[in-house]
């Protein structure tokens, strides 16, 4: 089992009233971002990630958010490169690099193979559309996003194993000289694909072998995506292992339960990481989820929605979905003792082989960041590592994704429960 | 009220929605980012004494084409449509996004029309303001921002005021197809201002409410000053919906200069 480490990387010391009246944070004005503040969290975010590296983490992970300070990684290949350059063992995740909005995958593939070959080979390149919000800060076309994605993955996929030089006259994309000196050390790739709930994207990453990584979702909902995967996989002609599903799940460990309970609030801070206007750009989604969207929109917006501008009413009603979200284990909190039968639990409903590990948000103070990864690494890490092994918890890195035999008759062994996961 | 009656025609191998009605001498009418509306005052009162032709832009009911890539292209396929049906020297309205397919119309073949009314068109880049982003917001807001005074508007309401889930799905099949072609420039070609100083011969109309919170008034005045016989009409009091804003006076001028 590989196991990573990932934060948003915030950018800290907005009041949380200030997102609230945004409606969320992307689109939050920039007058209120401090650059000489902005270095200093690059520092420390950076200093986190290194000692999640020497407390044992497989790797360091990484995502990518625009025009916002929700996460202060705003291009993960620079990011990726100063890691690769001071770090010296673990991987470095990228989840994902978003195409679409890169708009030059030539370059995209140039960066990445930069990145891996910084650090000696320890890139994992996962890919993602990037989100409906992120069309906006990148004027990249929201209706056009699936395409510029397949698009985008395909040639770089060329760029990195075709040799040089060659003409490309894609549907979007055009290059009258494709020759780059950069690509990843591996004699495999190794792409992983992340995402929420779109059946699409879990369908796309098992058509192509990749394991697909959801971020945090509940639990039903995830394993309803494992059988669309394994379901694909079937008739791609594999059978799929751990390997080829990866979870997120929100932990905050401290020494004490209070310690860990106030901390884990982090989460959600501030409320939607959008106002909702962004959410759900024209030609985004599926027909089935604007389909959805139609219904649930005639029915009337979510209340809260209502109190965006009674900052009381929206705390208690975030406090009220954090306690719900502690409850189903969405969000784990505690100490070493308490959080690892919970992190087992999850292990043997979904049984994946990369587990990343989502830390403290929002204001958590950096010294305990520091202290969680303290404790994580001597307690938590052996224990998940142990119980993965009892499991079989197989990582693309044991079993290459998509390698696995169907069994005899064809068809596909599910790899969990469905008594456990409506047990869940 | 006028209805409409309702053909599908193949043109270049790709079917598109024909909405007509009345009898006449034809009108094609080229609707707006969010559709055909349905049946207004102005189509029952103009389907007297025209018939109405009214394309249903292909991906907004139906499946969309997908070699199109932006409004001239959609221009050119209803050209082609155009001659197909004998409608070539028709006249020719068309209502914001629909304005602008029908500039792009009448510069790609410039004999098709014999007069063009273009009401609140797209297509030309104001130089001063924006033309109003209605992707980043929810089609209701952005129906309600196209009138000055919706609540004083009785045909707006009784089309948008309790869209039901089915016109909230439209709507958002009409945007995804918008922001296909539209998306960047935003609703604007940036050779049009150019393009139509070509259209010599073509009397064309432009109304605009100078209430309009979706276009600037810049935009229009530069199609004004570029179509070498073209002349603008202010409609004072009202947004981007004069034909529903102020029907009568819509009708007034639509009337008066069609002949």
């Amino acid at each position: 089992m590989h196991i990573g480490y990932f934060v948003e990387q915030q950018y800290t010391g907005l009041s949380e009233e200030t997102v609230i009246m945004n409606g969320g944070f992307f689109g939050l004005p920039n007058s209120h971002f401090d650059p000489v503040q902005g270095a200093a969290l690059y520092k420390r975010y950076i200093s986190e990630y290194l000692e999640a590296e020497r407390v044992g983490f497989d790797s360091m992970v990484l995502n990518e958010h625009h025009a916002n300070p929700a996460c202060m990684s705003h291009c993960l290949t620079i990011e990726a490169a100063a890691l690769a350059a001071v770090s010296h063992r673990a991987k470095i995740v990228l989840l994902g690099d978003p195409l679409p909005i890169t708009k030059n995958p030539l370059r995209a593939a140039e960066e990445m193979g930069m990145v891996d070959m910084i650090s000696g080979g320890r890139l994992v390149p996962g890919i993602i559309r990037g989100a409906s919000w992120e069309q906006v800060a990148s004027n990249t076309n929201p209706a056009l996003n699936r395409e510029l994605f397949d698009e985008a993955h395909d040639f770089i996929v060329q760029a990195w194993t075709k040799p040089g030089p060659w003409r490309y006259e894609g549907n979007h994309y055009h290059y009258r000289f494709v020759n780059p000196w950069s690509r990843p050390m591996g004699e495999r790739l190794h792409i992983w694909v992340p995402g929420v709930i779109s059946p699409e994207t879990v369908v796309w990453a098992a058509e192509h072998r990749y394991p697909y990584v959801a971020l945090a979702t509940e639990l039903q909902g995830t394993a309803h995506m494992w059988k669309i995967y394994g379901e694909t996989a079937e008739r791609m002609g594999y059978q799929v292992g751990p390997e080829n599903f990866g979870y997120f799940q929100k932990l905050v460990v401290a020494d004490t339960e209070e310690e860990a309970y106030e901390l884990g609030k982090g989460h959600i801070f501030g409320g939607s990481f959008t106002p909702t206007r962004f959410a759900s750009l024209p030609g985004y989604n599926s027909k089935d989820a604007v389909r959805n969207y139609a219904t649930k929109f005639y029915q009337g917006v979510a209340p809260r929605l209502n109190l965006q501008h009674d900052i009381p009413a929206q705390k208690q009603f975030l406090l009220d979905h954090y306690d719900r979200m502690i409850g189903t284990g969405h969000i784990i909190t505690g100490t070493p003792k308490s959080v690892i039968p919970k992190l087992k639990h999850v292990l043997d409903v979904l049984r994946p082989g990369i587990f990343t590990i989502w830390g403290p948000e929002g204001p958590a103070p950096h010294e305990k960041v520091m202290r969680m990864l303290q404790l994580v690494g001597e307690e938590v890490l052996p224990a998940l590592r142990e119980h993965g092994k009892t499991l079989g918890l197989t990582d693309p890195f044991e079993c290459y994704p998509g390698e696995r035999p169907l069994p005899a008759d064809g068809k596909w062994t599910p790899l969990v429960s469905p008594d456990v996961v409506a047990a869940a | 009220m006028v209805e409409f009656v309702e053909r599908t025609v193949e043109v270049i191998g790709s079917s598109v929605a024909l909405l007509e009605a009345g009898a006449g001498r034809p009108l094609l009418v080229l609707h707006e980012e969010l559709g055909h509306p349905g049946a207004l005052a102005w189509h029952h009162e103009m389907a007297k004494s025209r018939r109405l032709v009214i394309p249903i832009q292909p991906g907004f009911r139906g499946p969309r084409i997908g070699w199109m890539r932006g409004v001239r292209d959609l221009a050119a396929f209803y050209g082609f449509l155009a001659r197909q049906e004998g409608l070539a020297g028709c006249d020719v309205i068309g209502f914001s996004f629909g304005g602008w397919v029908a500039a792009e119309m009448a510069v790609g073949d410039p004999g098709l029309f014999a007069k063009m009314a273009l009401v609140a068109p797209f297509g030309i880049k104001p130089q001063v303001g924006f033309i109003k982003d209605m992707f980043p917001i929810a089609s209701l807001d952005y129906l309600r921002a196209s009138v000055a005074d919706p609540e004083a508007t009785p045909e707006f309401a009784s089309l948008y005021g309790e869209p039901c889930p089915q016109q909230i799905e439209d709507w958002e099949d009409a945007r995804a197809e918008c922001a296909r072609l539209g998306w960047e420039p935003y609703m604007h070609n940036i050779s049009l201002p150019a393009l139509v100083q070509g259209l010599t011969g073509l009397s064309t109309l432009i109304l605009w409410g100078d209430k309009d919170e979706i276009l600037p008034e810049d935009a229009v005045r530069t199609y004004q000053s570029r179509i070498p016989d073209a002349r603008l009409e202010i409609i004072e009091g009202v947004g981007h919906r004069p034909e529903s804003e102020a029907t009568d006076q819509f009708l007034t001028k639509l009337k008066d200069f069609l002949g």
